[in-house]
Formats: structure tokens, C-alpha cells, sequence
């Protein structure tokens, strides 16, 4: 399906990203929760369920839902930010830019310990 | 004139209320030529019976707004050249809005929200007390100018997809023109104008999607002034809770 004109814009983008990530979570909690739950109830379950965890694809789907985390996270601090701080567009872009850059250094100087 | 020959492929919507269908048009390009000139040529040369809206022709009185290839603009000044796709043109009534014929949207729901957001004036002093003075400069009124020229034509009501999934939603235009009111010190009491649009259908339904602001030919900014009814519905509601 195409995007209708009048949604393509960045701002409409980054609405949409923020809600198909806080659906995607909503989807994953009951299920996270219940397999938290076998610990008490059924260990030896757990304990199969996690074996699958080494499994390329589960790897795969890992990073999926760190992604959504973060681009949920991201996303509410967006909103926080251009709903509750009074300041000019500029002065916005400014500061996601200095974040931005800081997250670049210091993930460089993360990628060179490990 | 070197594109005397060439046609433009228009699509128009046809149809009353709810009922209708797009028609398709061949019309003269000409080297300049707005959208509003093409829908004018239909009318005179092509179909008496299509019915359009405007007035003014030049960006004041925002009564020619429609959605041209799926985005509201101002008809009378939005060039052809600017959004033809294709030697194509698909000119439909405003969204968001009941269709009264053709191209005319009835603009009736958008207005009375307009007063539902407490959009009239209520005056702090009569006509027999000495005129208020506003400094300029003061905060208030620098964030209330950012919001005064706007001319109702609707084409921020009809860009936003939250006035689409709510009806009830007070739509960005007027919750602007309440945020104005919200910094005007000369209106009697600002804090109805904020519980006016602290309540259902009010700021706090905006999703900041932002097309108000993408779309506002007067280049306002209906995203921040929504914003800022939602920081100062907030402190309200904080501070009323003490």
C-alpha cells in the first residue's frame, strides 16, 4: 500500500514507528511474563524454552526486540521533549544533535573496550 | 504561447454528501497557472455545473482550500507546475469535512469547534475603561503573535489524522487560536479558555503527527501551540491538586 500524501512526512513517520513499536511490545509482555512465570511453576520447561536461546534466529529476534525497545524508548523521550520543553525548533535540533553525537563517541569508546 | 497545445489530465470529484466519484478533465496547460485557474477554466469552459469555492485569488481569505493530489493546499496559490504528477491533477473537497457538492466542503463543523474551544473573545475590560497596554515584548504576547495570522481556511483540520479517527477532536486550528487567547492578557479568564480544551476531544488528543505544521501555508506552528496547551493544562492540573 502506498503512504498517502499527506502522511509523508517525518513527523508522521516517527507517530507511526513510535505506535507499531508499543504494539510489537504489548505483544511481547504476556508472552515474556508467562515464560518468567515457568520458573516457578514448570523449571524444567524453562530451562528448554532456553536452550532455544542459542539458536541463530532466536539471536536474531533478540536484536529485533532491542531495536523496538530502543526505538520505543527513543521515541517517548521525542515526545517528552517536543511536548514539554518550550524551545525553538532550532534549539531542539541542537540538542537531539549533541545527544546524537555523545551516543557516537561514547558507543566508539564501547566498541573499543569489548 | 509554447504550451498552447498541451492538455492537463484533471480529475475532479463529483457527487453530493457522501455519493460521488472522480471526472476527468483535459484543460489547457499554460505556462503560468494556478490550481484555482484550472478549476476555474472547468467551470467556465467545460462544466457550468461544478461547484468550488474562493474569494480573495491571493492567499487571504482562505476560502479555496482543497486537497490537490491528496494534500490540502490553497488552490489559488499553489502553481501547477508545483504538483503536477505526470501531466496529471487530482482536485478533491478538503478532508475531514462533510461534502455539501463537488469541491465545497461544508466548513460548518470546523467553525463550531472553533467556538467550543473558546474561540470568542471575552474581554477583561468594557469599552468606558482606559485601553490596556500590551508591551510587545512581553512573553505572553510574543507566543500569542505566533499564532494570530492564521485565516481559518482548514487545511491544517484537514491534514491531521487524529480530527479523522475522533470526531470530537477540537482539530489544531482552533486549539491554536485558544492557545492565543491562553496568552492574550487582555482576555477576562484564561483558565476557562485552558479547561475548554483540557477535556475530552481537547490537546491532550493530539498525537503530534505534525501534518498541521507540514501543511499550514501560513507557515504557522498549530503542533507547538497544541504543545503548549498540553504544558499548561499540565501545570494546572498540578497546581489545582496541592
Amino acid at each position: 500500500m502506498m503512504l498517502k500524501a499527506h502522511r509523508n512526512h517525518p513527523l508522521w513517520l516517527a507517530y507511526m514507528l513510535h505506535r507499531l513499536s508499543g504494539l510489537a511490545l504489548a505483544l511481547f509482555l504476556p508472552v515474556h511474563f508467562h515464560v518468567l512465570s515457568l520458573a516457578l511453576t514448570r523449571p524444567e520447561s524453562l530451562d528448554r524454552f532456553l536452550g532455544l536461546a542459542d539458536n541463530p534466529g532466536v539471536k536474531l529476534a533478540e536484536f529485533g526486540l532491542v531495536f523496538l525497545l530502543a526505538v520505543h524508548f527513543f521515541g517517548g523521550l521525542r515526545l517528552l521533549a517536543l511536548e514539554f520543553l518550550p524551545w525553538s525548533a532550532r534549539q531542539k535540533t541542537l540538542a537531539a544533535a549533541s545527544i546524537a553525537g555523545a551516543f557516537l563517541i561514547s558507543g566508539a569508546f564501547l566498541l573499543q573496550a569489548v | 504561447m509554447s504550451d498552447r497545445s498541451k492538455l492537463l489530465e484533471v480529475s475532479v470529484w463529483r457527487g453530493t454528501g457522501d455519493e460521488g466519484a472522480y471526472e476527468t478533465f483535459q484543460v489547457p496547460a499554460r505556462d503560468n497557472q494556478t490550481v484555482l485557474d484550472v478549476v476555474s477554466w472547468i467551470q467556465q469552459s467545460a462544466d457550468p455545473s461544478l461547484t468550488y469555492r474562493y474569494a480573495c485569488r491571493v492567499g487571504m481569505c482562505g476560502s479555496c482550500a482543497m486537497m490537490v493530489n491528496g494534500v490540502p493546499r490553497w488552490t489559488c496559490r499553489t502553481h501547477v507546475k508545483r504538483v503536477l504528477r505526470d501531466g496529471a491533477l487530482q482536485v478533491g473537497p478538503l478532508r475531514n469535512l462533510p461534502v455539501i457538492k463537488d469541491l465545497a466542503a461544508d466548513m460548518d463543523p470546523f467553525f463550531d469547534k472553533w467556538i467550543r474551544a473558546g474561540g470568542v473573545h471575552r474581554p477583561s475590560r468594557s469599552r468606558n475603561d482606559p485601553i490596556q497596554q500590551v508591551p510587545p515584548d512581553d512573553p505572553g504576547r510574543v507566543e500569542a503573535n505566533k499564532g494570530i495570522e492564521c485565516i481559518n481556511c482548514s487545511v491544517c483540520y484537514a491534514a491531521c489524522d487524529t480530527v479523522a479517527g475522533n470526531p470530537d477532536y477540537l482539530g489544531p486550528a482552533a486549539l491554536q487560536r485558544a492557545w492565543t487567547l491562553y496568552n492574550d492578557a487582555k482576555v477576562e479568564d484564561r483558565q476557562a479558555v485552558l479547561d475548554s480544551v483540557s477535556g475530552a476531544g481537547g490537546c491532550h488528543n493530539c498525537h503530534s503527527q505534525g501534518s498541521c505544521t507540514r501543511f499550514c501555508p501560513n507557515e504557522l506552528d498549530p503542533l507547538s501551540a497544541i504543545a503548549g496547551l498540553k504544558r499548561a493544562s499540565a501545570r494546572s492540573f498540578f497546581r489545582r491538586g496541592e
